[in-house]
């Protein structure tokens, strides 16, 4: 025990002088969640929209008026006809058209409804819906200060219809992504590159002359990196709930349990790129390529597994990320608890044990 | 000094696949002895060097180390020995103080031990000045000495020395073989690699490897006279040249 704390205490003294490692441990994070947060919930300013007006009235002039008072949008086009809509669009003159049904100002007020269309270029699925939900904030407050002066309950009814990409199937989950690729990061990357420096320093070879069992190296030098990417995890999930309001609908503890699960199937990873590759160079190259790029484009962090062609979707299946995510969204987004995601779980702890069996077997072989 | 040899080899193999490293060797190292292993590179030194310390298993044949057998007391024999290797294998991102602590603790020894030891060596080194030094800041002389030092932290009865002065100026060479010396005068055995033919004069007894066999094995005086040569250069020529 003596023994190992010495040696734990030898691998901080490797992390916190390291200033490259210290960097990824923690700028990293930070940098990614902040940079994937506002990228995606960041508000517009100054969008391009146009109007089409059908009904050309005493309240429709007033919405538009307030939505170009806005500094969110600019109305940069007056459309007469619906036909111009699609060529507009197609032009990319504008994110959005705001469309106001005929007799609009007369409908709110005989039948206390009034229907106006949002329709948004959904090419891009987050702007889209940014701007749909801008717009509809912007009829509600009118509608309230009209029913404010007056005592009669006026509905305008936005109706939002995104184009080119209904179903906005990829809406970015970026909390539980980016969870998932900077603990892979972490924990494969640093530690299949800490022991791979090992190697080639030829301190390697020290420790295994030495009375230290060679499984006692290995979790000595991996044990630090399962506390930090445990820190990891907590600031990254701090920052979604405090910066991104991202809720945690799930147990905080199911949520921990399963992080330091995939944690260690990560550790296990970086072992296994270790006992493959003899520099340090070698080892990033394995995990950058190797894992890094599935994690991000395969494992449905930013590209939907359901819209991949059917051999991507196979090979999503041999990524632990993809599960991962899968276990993330469920507890986060969902509040599911342990019996929904329990074959992903059980997945990822065979995983683990596979890794594990493979590095002690090449160990083993590399001793000979 | 007893008879009883801190190494005892014999017939020992190491075969890859059909290709024989290390091909019975024999050969016994007594206690206190300077032992220098010689070879060309890819004569086997290495592979019969890596046998000796437990990170190998041979394929036969039969050899102890500190008394302990080689196949099933691997663990026995880390505990009693000592290892450099060529590469220079202190941590370079630990200070020389935080090295010999880390070292000292995988070997079992307690804080008192590891504080009484890394005084006295730093004293006979002289490294006041940079014990919270980085090692990365210190010369490469002194990185080996130290190295040395802490390969005999735990007071091992063999240390085994990969080309420990690979690279070092003759000056520190020299005061290095002083130290070697000075431990082997304090009862370590020390088995030595070199490619350097003016440390193999300094041994007490000499064996040359070529091909996987030892092809000679005596006193560096002695070799010397049998082959008819000045220097131990010339008997390493002739030999490894066949």
């Amino acid at each position: 025990m003596k023994r190992f704390v010495g040696f734990v205490r030898k691998e901080f003294y490797h992390i916190f002088r390291d200033k490259r490692s210290l960097f990824i441990l923690f700028g990293m994070p930070i940098a990614q969640i902040l940079l994937f947060g506002f990228a995606i919930t960041n508000e517009i300013n100054n969008v391009d929209i146009a109007i089409l007006d059908q009904s050309n009235d005493v309240t429709s002039k007033e919405i538009i008026n307030k939505i170009a008072a806005s500094k969110h949008f600019s109305i940069v086009d007056i459309i007469q006809k619906e036909s111009s809509i699609e060529s507009i669009f197609k032009k990319g003159k504008v994110k959005a058209v705001l469309q106001f049904e005929n007799n609009f100002g007369n409908n709110l007020i005989k039948e206390k409804q009034a229907n106006v269309q949002v329709l948004t270029d959904a090419t891009d699925p987050n702007m889209a819906n940014t701007i749909s939900n801008y717009i509809s904030s912007i009829l509600k407050k009118y509608q309230q200060e009209l029913n404010k002066n007056i005592n009669i309950d006026y509905q305008i009814i936005p109706q939002s219809r995104m184009i080119y990409n209904a179903e906005l199937k990829s809406v970015y989950m970026f909390v539980p992504g980016v969870m998932t690729v900077i603990l892979m990061l972490v924990s494969a990357m640093m530690t299949s590159i800490s022991i791979t420096r090992e190697k080639e320093q030829g301190t390697m070879e020290i420790l295994l002359v030495s009375p230290l069992k060679p499984f006692q190296v290995i979790i000595g030098k991996v044990f630090p990196y399962i506390f930090l990417s445990v820190i990891n995890a907590v600031v990254i999930v701090l920052l979604s709930i405090f910066v991104f309001n991202v809720p945690v609908n799930g147990s905080l503890f199911l949520l921990g349990i399963e992080s330091v699960l995939f944690i260690i199937t990560s550790l296990a990873l970086g072992i296994l790129i270790s006992t493959l590759s003899a520099t340090q160079q070698t080892a990033m190259m394995i995990s950058l390529m190797g894992l890094m790029l599935p994690t991000i484009l395969l494992s449905g962090f930013i590209f939907p597994i359901s819209s991949m062609p059917l051999p991507l979707q196979v090979i999503s299946n041999i990524i632990p990320a993809k599960w991962f995510i899968i276990i993330v969204k469920g507890i986060m987004l969902k509040g599911i608890g342990i019996g929904y995601i329990f074959k992903e779980t059980a997945i990822l702890v065979l995983m683990t044990l596979l890794f594990i069996g493979i590095s002690v077997k090449k160990y083993k072989i590399r001793l000979e | 000094m007893k008879d009883k040899n801190v190494i005892q080899v014999e017939d020992l193999s190491k075969l890859f696949g059909d290709f024989a490293a290390v091909n019975n060797i024999s050969f016994h190292v007594k206690p206190g002895e300077i032992f220098g292993f010689l070879g060309a590179n890819g004569a086997g030194k290495t592979t019969a060097m890596k046998m000796l310390i437990g990170i190998s298993s041979p394929t036969s044949g039969k050899a102890t180390v500190a008394g302990f057998d080689v196949y099933k007391e691997a663990e026995s024999i880390k505990k009693n020995i000592g290892y450099m290797s060529q590469k220079f294998a202190l941590y370079d991102d630990l200070t020389v103080k935080e090295n010999i602590t880390f070292f000292g603790g995988i070997y079992g020894l307690s804080k008192k031990q590891i504080e009484q030891k890394r005084c006295e060596l730093v004293e006979e080194l002289g490294l006041q000045e940079v014990t919270n030094s980085l090692v990365a800041s210190l010369p490469l002389g002194w990185k080996q000495k130290l190295a040395f030092s802490v390969s005999l932290l735990h007071e091992p009865k063999i240390v085994f020395l990969d080309e420990p002065t690979g690279g070092v100026d003759p000056i520190t060479r020299r005061q290095f073989w002083e130290m070697i010396y000075k431990a082997a005068h304090n009862g370590t055995t020390i088995f030595v690699t070199t490619h350097y033919m003016d440390e193999a004069e300094y041994c007490d007894r000499v064996s040359i490897m070529v091909n996987g066999k030892i092809e000679a094995l005596d006193t560096p005086k002695k070799l010397k006279e049998h082959y008819k040569t000045d220097t131990m250069n010339d008997v390493f020529l002739k030999l490894a040249r066949g």
